[in-house]
C-alpha cells in the first residue's frame, strides 16, 4: 500500500529484481504446469525421460565405440558417451523449450502482467527435471559396470551450473529473437541438431587434434561436456584448461547479453507477440 | 478514503503500423529485415531516401489524464478502438507508455480475460492453483481461499476433471471466482463478463460490488453495457479515438457517450425519410416523418422537464387497414422501458388509405432528467407487423427537480412524476 509504482516511458522498473522474487513461487507452477502436461495421456509418462537418453546412448556407443573405434579414455564407453549425453540433452531440450516458450504463452503475456524472464527460465527449470531423471541412467550404468566415480565427483554441481547458464544465455536469446522473428523457429532444431555432430558428445574432445582445440572451445557445450566427463568418470581425463576457461567466458558472455537483451526487448513483447 | 490512488499524466501510446503487402503474416521475418536493410543500403548510395510510406503511426491513446480516488468504481466507456483496453493494459503494467507516466498506489490485478493462464488439460484444482500463481497469489493465499473459491465457482464435483470437459460455463465461472478472490487494492476488470448466464453476471457484478464498497478497494470496469456501469460504478471515464473526453459522474459520462454514439440526425428532435419507397414499412405503409414537439409546435430536442412533449408521427396508408395500432415505447439510457403507450382505443376499427398525422403527448413533470430514446412500432395485433419496432429518436430532460426535495440533485428512478404530499399536525402536544 505504501509503495508507490510509477509507470513511464523508457523506465527499466527499478523493482523489476523484486517483482521476479514476488513471483517466485510462478517458476514452480510454470514448470509444473509444463511437466504435468506433458505426460497427460501418455501411457509410459515420464519413462519417456529416460528412454530417449538412454537409446541415444545405446545408438553412439554401437557407432562411436563398436564400429568407429574411438579411444574410451579409460571408462566404459557407455559411460563416456552418457557423461556427455547428459549435458547435451539438458541443453538442447532446454533450447528447444525456450526459445518457443514466449510464443507458447503468447496469451498469458499478452493478458497479465509478471516478469517475462520467469517464462523461458521455468522452461530450463522443466528441462532440469528431465535431466535430473536421465540422471537416474547414469547411476544405472556405473552400477551395471561397477565404476566407482572419484572425488572429482562432488564438482559436479558445479558444472551443472554452468551447463544451466548456458542453456539459458543462448535460451534468453533465442526465446527474445523468437517473438520478434518467427525465423527462428525454425533455425533452432537446425542448431540442436548441428550442435550435436560438433559437440564431444559421442566421443571425447581428446581425438581434436591439439592446435585446433581452443577453436573447438568456441562451443560453449565443449567445456561444459569436458566438465562433465572430468568429473564423473575421473581417472586420466585432464580439462584442457585454456579451452575450458574460453568456453566459461563465452557462457558468462552469453548469459550477461541474453539477460540484457531479453531485458531490453521485454517491454514490447506484448505490443508484438 | 479520498486519496488518489492512481494519477494518469499525459498518457499516450504509440503503434507503428506497418502496411505490408498481401498475404504476408503480421510478424516481422528475419528475411524483410535483411532484405530491407540491403536494399536500403543501396538505395542509400544510388538515390536520395525515399518517404516512407510503408509505416504509419498510431496513437491508440494520446494526451490522457485523470485521478482516481480510493474506493472508487470507475466505467472506462468509448467505442470499439477507443483506447479502453490500451489504458488497462498500461494500467496493468502488460505494455509500457509512449510517453506519459501513471503513479499508482498499491498492487494491481487484472482481469482481461477470463481463464488467462487456463491449461486444457489440467484440472479444475490444478487449474486454480497455477492461475492464481499466474495473477500474482501465493500458494498459501491460494489454499487459505481454495474452498471459497470452490463454492463461488459451484464447481465442487468437478474439481479433477480437466477443464476441457467443463461447459464453458463452469470454466467462466471457475476463472471468474479465482480472479475475483484475489486481494489487491486495485482491480482492473475488461468487458469480461460477456460470457456466462445472466444469473451468473449477476453473481459477478455483485461480487465486485462487494469488493468495492465492503471492501473499499478501487475497481476500474470496462463494459459497454451501460446499464451495467450506471449501476456498478460511481464515475466514468469516456474515451473515444485516443482521447479523453470527459471524465465525472457516470450517468453524465453515460449520456454523453450515447449521445455521441448515435450519431447526428437523431439529436435533432426530428427524422424525415425523404424516399418513400426505403422508409421504414411495408407495401401497406411507411413513414414520413417522427417529429419532437413543445406546446407551441416547434421542433425541439432538449426539453424541461416541466414541459410537455408531443410526439409527432406522419405515415401514409396505401390500402385499408383494419385494426392497425401504433405504439410508442420510452427508454432511457440504461435500455429500461420507461413506459409504452398505443393509440389503439383511440382510432377508427378501419383506416382508410391516406397521409396521417397521430401526436402523442407526454405530460410535463413526468420523466426524469436524463437521455430517452423513442421506439415507434406499428401493427394489427395477432395479424401482421406493419412498421418493426425500432429507437427512431431520442431526446433529453433537463433539470428534473420536482421530486419534492430542497435539494436539486437527480433523483433516482425511471420516471420522476410530480407527485402531491400532504401532511397534517393532527394533534399538538
Amino acid at each position: 500500500m505504501s509503495q508507490e509504482l510509477i509507470i513511464e516511458a523508457g523506465r527499466t522498473e527499478r523493482q523489476y529484481w523484486k517483482d521476479i522474487w514476488r513471483y517466485r513461487e510462478l517458476f514452480y507452477f510454470l514448470a509444473w504446469r509444463d511437466i504435468l502436461v506433458r505426460y497427460k495421456q501418455t501411457i509410459i509418462g515420464i519413462a519417456w525421460a529416460l528412454l530417449r537418453p538412454f537409446l541415444t546412448t545405446v545408438v553412439f556407443t554401437l557407432v562411436f565405440s563398436k564400429l568407429a573405434k574411438l579411444p574410451s579414455e579409460g571408462a566404459p564407453y557407455p559411460i563416456l558417451v552418457f557423461a556427455g549425453m547428459l549435458p547435451w540433452q539438458f541443453f538442447a531440450n532446454a533450447l528447444a523449450e525456450c526459445s518457443n516458450s514466449l510464443i507458447t504463452n503468447a496469451n498469458l503475456i499478452s493478458k497479465v502482467y509478471f516478469p517475462r524472464l520467469i517464462v523461458p527460465i521455468s522452461a530450463v527449470i522443466v528441462s532440469f527435471v528431465d535431466f535430473l531423471i536421465s540422471g537416474m541412467i547414469l547411476l544405472g550404468l556405473m552400477a551395471w559396470y561397477d565404476f566407482v566415480p572419484s572425488w572429482r565427483i562432488i564438482t559436479l554441481p558445479l558444472f551443472i551450473a554452468i551447463a544451466f547458464l548456458a542453456s539459458m544465455g543462448v535460451g534468453l536469446w533465442l526465446s527474445a529473437l523468437n517473438v520478434q522473428y518467427r525465423d527462428f523457429r525454425y533455425i533452432v532444431p537446425f542448431i540442436i541438431q548441428f550442435g550435436l555432430y560438433i559437440s564431444p558428445v559421442g566421443f571425447s574432445s581428446n581425438i581434436v587434434p591439439e592446435q585446433w582445440r581452443w577453436l573447438y572451445s568456441l562451443n560453449p557445450m565443449v567445456g561444459v561436456i569436458d566438465g562433465f566427463r572430468w568429473a564423473i568418470i575421473g581417472g586420466d581425463i585432464q580439462i584442457y584448461w585454456l579451452g575450458f576457461s574460453l568456453s566459461l567466458g563465452l557462457v558468462v558472455f552469453l548469459f550477461t547479453t541474453g539477460v540484457w537483451y531479453f531485458r531490453r526487448m521485454e517491454r514490447t513483447f506484448a505490443d508484438v507477440i | 478514503m479520498s486519496d488518489t490512488i492512481i494519477r494518469v499524466e499525459n498518457l499516450g501510446k504509440k503503434y507503428i503500423i506497418s502496411h505490408q503487402q498481401e498475404g504476408r503474416s503480421n510478424y516481422t521475418a528475419l528475411r524483410d529485415v535483411i532484405a530491407n536493410g540491403a536494399k536500403s543500403l543501396i538505395k542509400r548510395f544510388t538515390q536520395p531516401p525515399p518517404e516512407k510510406l510503408d509505416k504509419e503511426e498510431f496513437w491508440a491513446l494520446k494526451d490522457v489524464s485523470f485521478e482516481i480516488k480510493q474506493g472508487d468504481v470507475v466505467g472506462i466507456i468509448g467505442r470499439n478502438g477507443a483506447g479502453k483496453s490500451t489504458l488497462l493494459k498500461i494500467l496493468s503494467r502488460i505494455t509500457e507508455p509512449t510517453t506519459g507516466r501513471i503513479s499508482i498506489k498499491g498492487r494491481v490485478a487484472s482481469l482481461l480475460e477470463v481463464g488467462t493462464g487456463f491449461h486444457p488439460e489440467l484440472t479444475g484444482r490444478e487449474n486454480i492453483y497455477l492461475n492464481g500463481a499466474i495473477l500474482g497469489m501465493s500458494r498459501v493465499e491460494i489454499k487459505k481461499k481454495f474452498d471459497e473459491i470452490v463454492a463461488f465457482a459451484e464447481v465442487e464435483k468437478f474439481l479433477d476433471t480437466p477443464v476441457k470437459r467443463y461447459s464453458s460455463g463452469m470454466y467462466v465461472r471457475l476463472a471468474f471466482a479465482v480472479a475475483a478472490h484475489l486481494e489487491p487494492e486495485i482491480l482492473v476488470v475488461d468487458e469480461v463478463l460477456a460470457v456466462g448466464d445472466a444469473a451468473f453476471q449477476k453473481k459477478c457484478l455483485g461480487k465486485m460490488g462487494d469488493v468495492a464498497t465492503k471492501e473499499g478497494r478501487t475497481v476500474l470496469f470496462v463494459s459497454h453495457n451501460m446499464g451495467t456501469i450506471k449501476s456498478l460504478c460511481n464515475s466514468g471515464v469516456l474515451l473515444n479515438k485516443g482521447n479523453l473526453v470527459k471524465h465525472g459522474i457516470t450517468s453524465e459520462i453515460v449520456d454523453s457517450y450515447l449521445l455521441s454514439d448515435m450519431g447526428k440526425n437523431r439529436e435533432q428532435g426530428e427524422i424525415y425519410w425523404l424516399d418513400s419507397k426505403t422508409a421504414p414499412g411495408g407495401k401497406e405503409m411507411r413513414l414520413i416523418s417522427i417529429r419532437l414537439l413543445n406546446h407551441r409546435y416547434e421542433v425541439q430536442y432538449n426539453f424541461d422537464s416541466e414541459q410537455l412533449i408531443h410526439i409527432e408521427i406522419s405515415y401514409k396508408l396505401f390500402e385499408v387497414v383494419r385494426g392497425m395500432r401504433m405504439i410508442l415505447q420510452v427508454i432511457n439510457s440504461e435500455g429500461v422501458l420507461a413506459f409504452a403507450s398505443t393509440d389503439h382505443a383511440f382510432r377508427e376499427e378501419e383506416s382508410k388509405p391516406g397521409e396521417y398525422h397521430t401526436i402523442c403527448t407526454i405530460p410535463p413533470y413526468l420523466l426524469n432528467s436524463g437521455l430517452y430514446f423513442i421506439k415507434i412500432h406499428s401493427g394489427c395485433p395477432g395479424v401482421k407487423v406493419l412498421i418493426q419496432g425500432q429507437e427512431f429518436l431520442n431526446f433529453f430532460i433537463e433539470k428534473s427537480i420536482h421530486h419534492g426535495s430542497l435539494f436539486s440533485e437527480k433523483w433516482p428512478g425511471v420516471v420522476a412524476p410530480k407527485l402531491n404530499w400532504n401532511t397534517k399536525l393532527i394533534t399538538k402536544i
